[in-house]
């Protein structure tokens, strides 16, 4: 197989169940150009200096963002312009310095770790809810039971939609997540439909937040909303609708994969589901080695604004540019026996939720709900069993993870 | 073999303590002995003129972890006045000896204090030791009618800094156009000035404090140059810092208030020449030819050169067959007035400055400087992640600007970065980056 196709087969649901593999021969250079024109950055070294490059942009670029004409006009003026208009009120995570730290500074403001901490006993209800309604089977799907309907109702309560709504937040939810894979953004129908389902979340949304303004509560919404006193600036109501989109989608996507990542690496590591169980204290290594070592997200796209010159490969301007986590996460350059799941090691900077300007802004809640999630459900369940190994997966090759866990069960405590 | 000396670290700071860890880190298992004038076991002391000053953190809890088990003798509380090169003993201040096999010199610098007229009274205070942040601490919160700042560099501004944050009013003095000018130029530095300004700071740049009067022995006032007073009982002198090297005056190295000067490996030279191959020396003490800038001969005050050169003076100490060339991009950071600086590379001597990142209104910028057509340096206000792609073009010695088509990058705009000629009345001052 040649190097030029191999980020084809990263996509190609086949390999789905096992990419590493493919990660690993990717890694034989740190960056390699795939025939499409677009350059897979594969070993922690060079992800990591990307991360911190200016000149890889995180806007999917309108056409007037062109790399320069050399004419001073189009360049500084003209292209500028038209791209101001294109981007605006793109969510965060699409735009870049400076509007991106702009809105994130925002967000920041509100995502304090009370919050998240308060979220805790909340968090730890569901968990139990959502297990107690599997008494008397002796089969759980994880994501259906679990692993998906958590992260939503946290959402919705971090952001301060009230219960009524969440059923429609679940459906919303999954409609976009779609989106975010690379190839449905090319699909003109799945395009379409994420457009209404954005049109009515945010006309959804609207009205919530001025519901927020008249009667504000101890949520995020609330606080994101409250205009700036004494002309302290404020995030405007676009861009508030699109935040509070992409808080719901990228908080919900990725954390339905760690957990069931996460249950299926226990499940498959028996000794350490035990000693889990036994010590439920050993959770937060356990998670940080789980974002190394079987993250939610794989890969995310960039373009390059110049050329950048790094490890004996010149990316072109314009050109788009993987950043694969997953694969830096598996480098033994930097992690000595990187394919072994083993939750003591000492040195374990992932990528598991990226890195530099855009690193995951809803990191300690993601910790907090995998947590409770994993060392409740090694409490619970007796006698845990994989019915199918490997599972089958979701068809995103980015936001990697099963859509379907079955566990045999003995029974429930 | 257990009767040899071992090793000795004169200075029991950040440069001794990691000096100390590398040591045992590369092997080194034989006897290893801290001598401090300072009674306090290491501690950090960047916190001082921010956090402790501040009244955010108790002084006494900067101290530095150990980050290595040392096994090792500590002699604190005691300075060293002097060295026998030839007898390989060091002498203490309560007339003790203290053999070496080697020597590793972590003595730092000292406050620069007021020396003209003035120099006695109470009220006047400088930052550098931990019971010097106390004692300011203490003052400032009696409250002080008025805070009088002599120096606006690094120390100065966060003084500044803390004590507007505390509600006092302050005054700050400095002969040059703009703060930091020495070391970032007056273009950037402009943008500080403008900020000392808005959080009312009463800046008076291109003055020069000449006397400190006082009544009932406490300060009262102070007499500028140009003939202005300035009424206040309060001040803090931060006009940066001399080497101390006083207790090397006798030992044949090559020794002054700018700094012990080694080779190379950080290896101190001998008055004949040569270095001395078991005495290196490492922290703001050093100064060593930079391969970076051309094997110039430099000091470094800053915290991540103590850690850094630390750990390769231990190494030329373990290893005297293999020395190697120390190699350090300078970097510092700072925080006042909410702003986090960083800073990679030396920028005084460049040519050139251009604000490379976002713009200098919003405070929110990087800027790079250029000299003779490479890039030599950089600085960040609140864009400090991007500063290692910067520091990785200085140090390849890129074009200058070294990175166009940054995703926040305007029209580039070239500057002249406006460094004041050099001022000859303070020599030692200049030490600090030449
Ligand atoms: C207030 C303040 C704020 C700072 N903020 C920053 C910052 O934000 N960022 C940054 O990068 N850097 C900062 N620095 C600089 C940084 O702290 C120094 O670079 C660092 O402390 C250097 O470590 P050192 O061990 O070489 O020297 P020092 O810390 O000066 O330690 C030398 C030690 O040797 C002892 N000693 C001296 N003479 C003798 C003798 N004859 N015998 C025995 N012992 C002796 C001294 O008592 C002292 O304990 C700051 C410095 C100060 C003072
Ligand atoms: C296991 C769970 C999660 C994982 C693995 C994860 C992973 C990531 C990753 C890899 C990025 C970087 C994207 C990039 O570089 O382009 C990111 C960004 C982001 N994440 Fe998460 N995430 C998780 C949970 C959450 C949660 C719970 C929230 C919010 C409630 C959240 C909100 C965000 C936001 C807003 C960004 C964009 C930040 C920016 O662009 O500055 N994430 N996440």
């Amino acid at each position: 197989m040649s190097d030029d196709t191999l980020f084809a087969e990263v996509l190609d649901g086949a390999n789905r169940a096992n990419p590493y593999p493919i990660y690993e021969r990717l890694r034989r250079r740190p960056v390699s150009r795939q025939r499409d024109g677009a350059y897979v950055v594969s070993t922690h070294a060079a992800i990591r200096s990307l991360l911190f490059d200016p000149r890889l942009s995180s806007e999917d670029l309108p056409p007037s963002r062109r790399p320069r004409t050399g004419n001073p006009f189009k360049d500084w003026i003209i292209n500028p312009l038209k791209n101001r208009v294109a981007t605006a009120h793109r969510p965060l995570i699409f735009r870049d310095p400076p509007d991106h730290d702009t809105l994130r500074g925002f967000v920041m403001k509100e995502f304090t770790i009370a919050r998240v901490n308060n979220l805790h006993g909340r968090v730890e209800a569901l968990v139990d809810t959502l297990i107690e309604r599997c008494r008397g089977r002796d089969e759980v799907c994880l994501v259906e039971d679990l692993s998906y309907p958590l992260p939503v109702a946290v959402i919705c309560e971090l952001l301060g939609v009230p219960e009524a709504d969440e059923p429609q937040f679940h459906a919303w939810a999954t409609q976009l997540a779609t989106a975010l894979e690379p190839d449905a953004r090319r699909d003109e129908e799945a395009r379409r439909a994420t457009v209404t389902t954005f049109d009515a979340i945010a006309a959804y949304m609207r009205r919530l937040i001025r519901d927020k303004r008249r009667h504000p509560a101890d949520d995020m919404l609330s606080g994101l909303a409250r205009r700036g006193d004494r002309g302290e600036p404020a995030m405007g109501d676009v861009d508030l609708i699109s935040t509070a989109v992409l808080l719901l989608v990228a908080g919900h996507e990725t954390t339905v994969n760690l957990i069931t990542n996460g249950m299926l690496t226990l499940l498959r590591h028996p000794q350490e589901l035990a000693r889990l169980k036994a010590d439920p204290e050993r959770a937060p290594r356990l998670i940080e080695e789980l974002l190394r070592y079987e993250p939610p997200v794989h890969f995310r796209t960039r373009k390059a604004l110049g050329a950048i010159e790094i490890g004996g490969t010149t990316i072109p301007p314009g050109a788009p540019v993987v950043l694969l986590f997953a694969s830096g996460n598996r480098d033994p350059e930097r992690f000595s026996d990187p394919d072994r799941f083993d939750p003591s090691r000492d040195d374990i900077q992932h990528f598991g939720f990226g890195g530099g300007l855009h690193y995951c802004v809803g990191a300690p809640l993601a910790r907090i709900e995998a947590e409770i999630a994993l060392v409740t459900l090694c409490r619970r369940l007796v006698e845990p069993r994989l019915m199918a190994d490997p599972p089958s997966y979701r068809a995103g090759a980015s936001l990697r993870g099963p859509s379907n866990l079955g566990i045999h069960i003995a029974g429930i405590v | 073999m257990s009767e040899r000396p071992g090793i000795v670290i004169v200075g029991a700071s950040l440069a001794g303590l990691r000096g100390a860890e590398a040591l045992r880190r590369g092997g080194y298992d034989g006897p290893l002995t801290l001598i401090g004038d300072e009674p306090h076991p290491p501690y950090d002391r960047p916190p001082l003129s921010k956090h402790v000053l501040a009244g955010e953190l108790e002084a006494d809890a900067t101290a530095l972890p150990h980050l290595v088990s040392l096994r090792a003798r500590w002699r604190l509380g005691q300075p060293a006045t002097g060295l026998d090169r030839a007898g390989r003993t060091i002498r203490l201040a309560d007339g003790s000896d203290v053999p070496f096999t080697k020597l590793f010199i972590a003595t730092g610098a000292r406050a620069r204090t007021w020396t003209e007229q003035g120099a006695d009274l109470d009220g006047v205070f400088t930052i550098r030791r931990r019971e010097d942040a106390v004692a300011l601490r203490r003052a400032l919160s009696r409250p002080p009618e008025r805070v009088l700042i002599i120096g606006a560099g690094l120390i100065g501004c966060e003084a500044a800094s803390c004590c507007r944050d505390l509600g006092l009013p302050v005054t700050l003095v400095d002969p040059n156009p703009t703060p930091l000018a020495r070391i970032l130029g007056t273009v950037v530095g402009e943008v500080l000035a403008q900020t000392l300004r808005r959080s009312g700071v009463d800046y008076r740049p291109g003055a020069r404090v000449r006397a400190l009067v006082g009544e009932a022995g406490h300060v009262r006032r102070a007499h500028l140059q140009d003939g202005g007073a300035i009424d206040t009982d309060l001040v803090i002198v931060a006009l940066g810092a001399v080497r101390e090297t006083a207790w090397l005056a006798r030992a044949g190295l090559v020794a002054d208030s700018g700094g012990v000067t080694c080779d190379g490996a950080c290896r101190v030279l001998t008055r004949e020449g040569p270095p001395d191959v078991d005495i290196v020396a490492a922290g703001d003490v050093a100064r060593w030819p930079n391969p970076i800038y051309g094997g110039r001969a430099i000091t470094v005050e800053h915290w991540g050169n103590a850690v850094e050169q630390a750990a390769h003076a231990a190494s030329s100490l373990l290893r005297p067959a293999q020395p190697k060339p120390y190699v350090h991009l300078p970097a510092f950071w700072s925080s006042q007035f909410g702003l986090n600086i960083k800073a990679v590379g030396l920028a005084d001597g460049a040519d050139a400055v251009a604000i490379v990142q976002g713009d200098r209104a919003s405070r929110r910028f990087l800027a790079v400087y250029g000299r003779d057509g490479r890039s030599v340096a950089a600085v960040s206000f609140d864009q400090a992640r991007w500063l290692p792609a910067y520091a990785d073009r200085i140090l390849a010695g890129a074009p200058f600007p070294p990175i166009l088509d940054a995703t926040d990058q305007r029209r580039i705009e070239t500057l002249a970065p406006g460094f004041p000629p050099l001022r000859t009345e303070r020599p030692v001052l200049e030490m600090a980056h030449v």
